[in-house]
């Protein structure tokens, strides 16, 4: 019978709004299932590896000291391959068949866009790691980020070029992806505003390999600074060949570029540009330094700026749970909702009305391979 | 007008062009001696750059003592005899058997093996990106105007119009050429002049994949990454070049592949000054498709039945 019910809610679901959850089942009496739903493959692996490395770290460490409210968390991990459409269909299944009472996910705002009304007409509360447009969180009340958002992100950046006297700007964005067109947008509008130019405005989709015809464009706009909105595998390339067209002033980008992957296919053309984040591996603090100890030794690597984001949303979901006192939708939420001054390895985060994190952000820079700290803005 | 800025963008599309060109020569040869396309010729294309980034991996020790030249030289021919061999695979496999079916059922299965290289590629090699070695010492020479030309972009332009010379001279001068001809001509009438239609069958499929292959190598050389879905954009804008051209005409598939490649960049480049957002890109060659088909369905060179092929 429980099948059939299962089964009638998966096909209706959709199409009646606000329908209630399937009462948790016996299994759930025993373990706190949550669900993660990452892109563990496909073209920005990068991210939902690294985020995916942070969250089991989190639920490991709970588990290892005893778990939630007495009972052991269980995570389900769900691939979205980078895909969109994917996100919503792994999401779908995750609550109608494991029945999770919390969702972490995803990095890349587009995906997190796909799967937070599933998440909000479910009443599972979803935090998401890393996406930084405001869309997200307005999809409605279950849905969170333990992040700062790109109207910050994206004047962060504007302030940055302006200090350094680059005020004639042109801009590469992706417009397939929600995050490059918001930044992109936020960064536009504050770069105006405060005296500076766009040069040049170019566009191009993920997946893109040819930026000559776009760069070209750029070059004869002699812009003195460039920003590249979007993600780290079109940012790689994207400094490789501007740097064969002869364009030598700095590139500037967003979190997205944060990966390894960044300086692997671009190799030497991605020194000497900039990229604002979450966090900086060469933070003193003794939050950080411990998370990276703790990080190296479970992983033997470096963690990045969405590792310890999937890291933090997760630790700040057991911190509500404990609060709440139960795992049940309403309660859990509203004690979401109330987090305040949790000590988190990118900061202190406590979310505002619209369920937003306001945290300084840092600018970091590429030298020798290596991402290294320039400064830090707070909001 | 900018002189530099429009021979910079001249450069772009052109060595963006020589690669549609070299993968559309498969699909209109292909369609010259069975009437089909074959829609997994984008996948082979892809193939020829990871066996050009295998090949080079393994034969790394060998390399260092050589010049780079020869080690670019063997990586481009390694790819070129994978490709050749794959593409009689495929033939021999999923289109021999249906040739007497419908042209529908090779086409759907041309689908089937397309899916299915991606999806094996994805499997061995992973969905990451992945990035391609330098074949060739690259410096950027400048030319008058303020445009530039890297080293690899001439090594690119100049290796095609090779290939192609090489290409025409196959067929044009060779018994197995004039196989391919008569074939495309009439396939009763061939074999019954002795043709023998399997041997210039696989021998197409053999010559049109080994040209994707160094595609798929240059396309590595000028654009540094390659994924297991490489091919799929790629591979349809050289079938919509194919028809530009003149589905079945081999000069006409390569000048269909430089237009396009030309249109394309000319569109993103200049998308202020023409007010279509660069974002289109992947629209102009289907907008280019729709309208050879609405008012040249023959394409630009498709009345020269001579030359089909």
């Amino acid at each position: 019978m429980k099948n059939f019910i299962v089964a009638a809610v998966l096909l209706a679901g959709p199409a009646i709004t606000g329908c209630k959850r399937v009462p948790s089942g016996e299994a759930s009496s025993k373990e706190i299932v949550i669900g993660e739903f990452a892109s563990l493959t496909g073209g920005t692996a990068s991210f939902g590896q690294s985020s995916h490395k942070g969250v089991q770290m989190a639920v490991d460490e709970v588990n290892a000291s005893g778990g939630v409210l007495g009972k052991p968390v269980r995570l389900v991990v769900e691939d979205n391959q980078s895909k969109a459409g994917e996100a919503a269909t792994v999401v779908r299944r995750m609550i109608s068949r494991d029945q999770i009472v919390a969702l972490i996910g995803e990095v890349a705002s587009s995906r997190s866009l796909e799967a937070a009304p599933i998440a909000q007409q479910n009443k599972v509360p979803m935090i998401s790691p890393a996406s930084t447009n405001p869309k997200v969180t307005e999809v409605g009340d279950y849905i969170f980020r333990v992040c700062f958002i790109d109207p910050f992100q994206g004047a962060v950046l504007a302030k940055f070029m302006l200090e350094r006297g680059w005020k004639n700007v042109a801009i590469l964005t992706d417009v397939k992806q929600d995050y490059a067109v918001g930044l992109t947008e936020f960064f536009e509008s504050y770069l105006t505003k405060n005296g500076g130019t766009i040069v040049s405005d170019q566009s191009y989709s993920s997946g893109d390999k040819d930026f000559k015809a776009q760069l070209t464009s750029i070059r004869a706009s002699n812009p003195q600074a460039i920003l590249v909105s979007g993600y780290y595998n079109e940012a790689g390339l994207i400094a490789s060949q501007a740097r064969e067209l002869g364009l030598t002033v700095p590139l500037l980008g967003g979190d997205g570029w944060d990966s390894p992957s960044l300086v692997q296919v671009a190799g030497n053309t991605m020194e000497g540009n900039y990229f604002s984040n979450h966090f900086s591996a060469e933070d003193t603090s003794p939050a950080v330094q411990n998370f990276l100890r703790k990080f190296q030794e479970k992983y033997k690597e470096e963690p990045d700026a969405m590792a310890a984001l999937g890291y933090d949303a997760t630790m700040l979901l057991f911190d509500a749970m404990k609060r709440a006192g139960s795992t049940e939708s309403d309660g859990l939420r509203a004690a979401i909702a109330s987090s305040k001054n949790f000590p988190g390895v990118t900061g202190s985060i406590t979310l505002d009305e619209k369920r937003n994190a306001s945290k300084p952000a840092v600018i970091l820079t590429v030298k020798d391979g290596k991402f290294r700290y320039v400064e830090t803005v707070t909001p | 007008m900018d002189w530099g800025n429009f021979t910079q963008q001249l450069v772009n599309g052109l060595s963006l062009g020589a690669i549609y060109a070299l993968i559309a020569l498969g699909y209109t040869m292909v369609y010259g001696v069975l009437r089909f396309i074959n829609f997994a010729h984008g996948d082979v294309f892809m193939i020829g750059a990871f066996t050009g980034l295998y090949a080079h991996s393994w034969l790394k020790p060998v390399f260092a003592f050589l010049p780079d030249y020869v080690s670019g030289v063997v990586t481009l021919l390694a790819a070129m005899a994978a490709c050749a061999l794959l593409g009689v695979v495929i033939e021999k496999l999923a289109y021999k058997p249906l040739r007497e079916r419908s042209r529908l059922t090779a086409l759907i299965t041309a689908i089937g093996v397309s899916l299915f290289l991606s999806y094996s590629a994805q499997l061995l090699f992973g969905a990451a990106p992945r990035g391609f070695p330098e074949l060739i010492k690259n410096h950027t020479h400048s030319l008058p105007g303020g445009a530039s030309v890297t080293t690899e972009q001439i090594v690119v332009l100049v290796v095609t119009l090779l290939l192609l010379l090489a290409l025409r001279y196959i067929v044009m001068n060779t018994r197995m050429g004039l196989a391919m001809r008569a074939l495309s001509n009439n396939p009763t009438a061939a074999s019954l002049m002795g043709v023998n239609t399997d041997a210039v069958i696989s021998f197409t499929f053999a010559l049109g994949s080994a040209l994707a292959g160094a595609a798929g190598i240059f396309f590595a050389l000028l654009y540094q990454a390659i994924d297991p879905f490489m091919g799929i954009l790629p591979g349809v804008k050289a079938f919509v070049a194919a028809v530009l051209g003149g589905i079945g005409n081999i000069p006409g598939a390569a000048l269909g592949g430089v237009l396009i490649g030309m249109v394309e960049t000319f569109v993103v480049g200049y998308s202020n000054r023409i007010g279509i957002p660069s974002g289109y890109r992947d629209a102009v060659a289907f907008v280019i498709l729709i309208l050879i088909l609405l008012f040249k369905p023959s394409g630009l060179l498709g009345k020269s039945d001579r030359e089909k092929v």
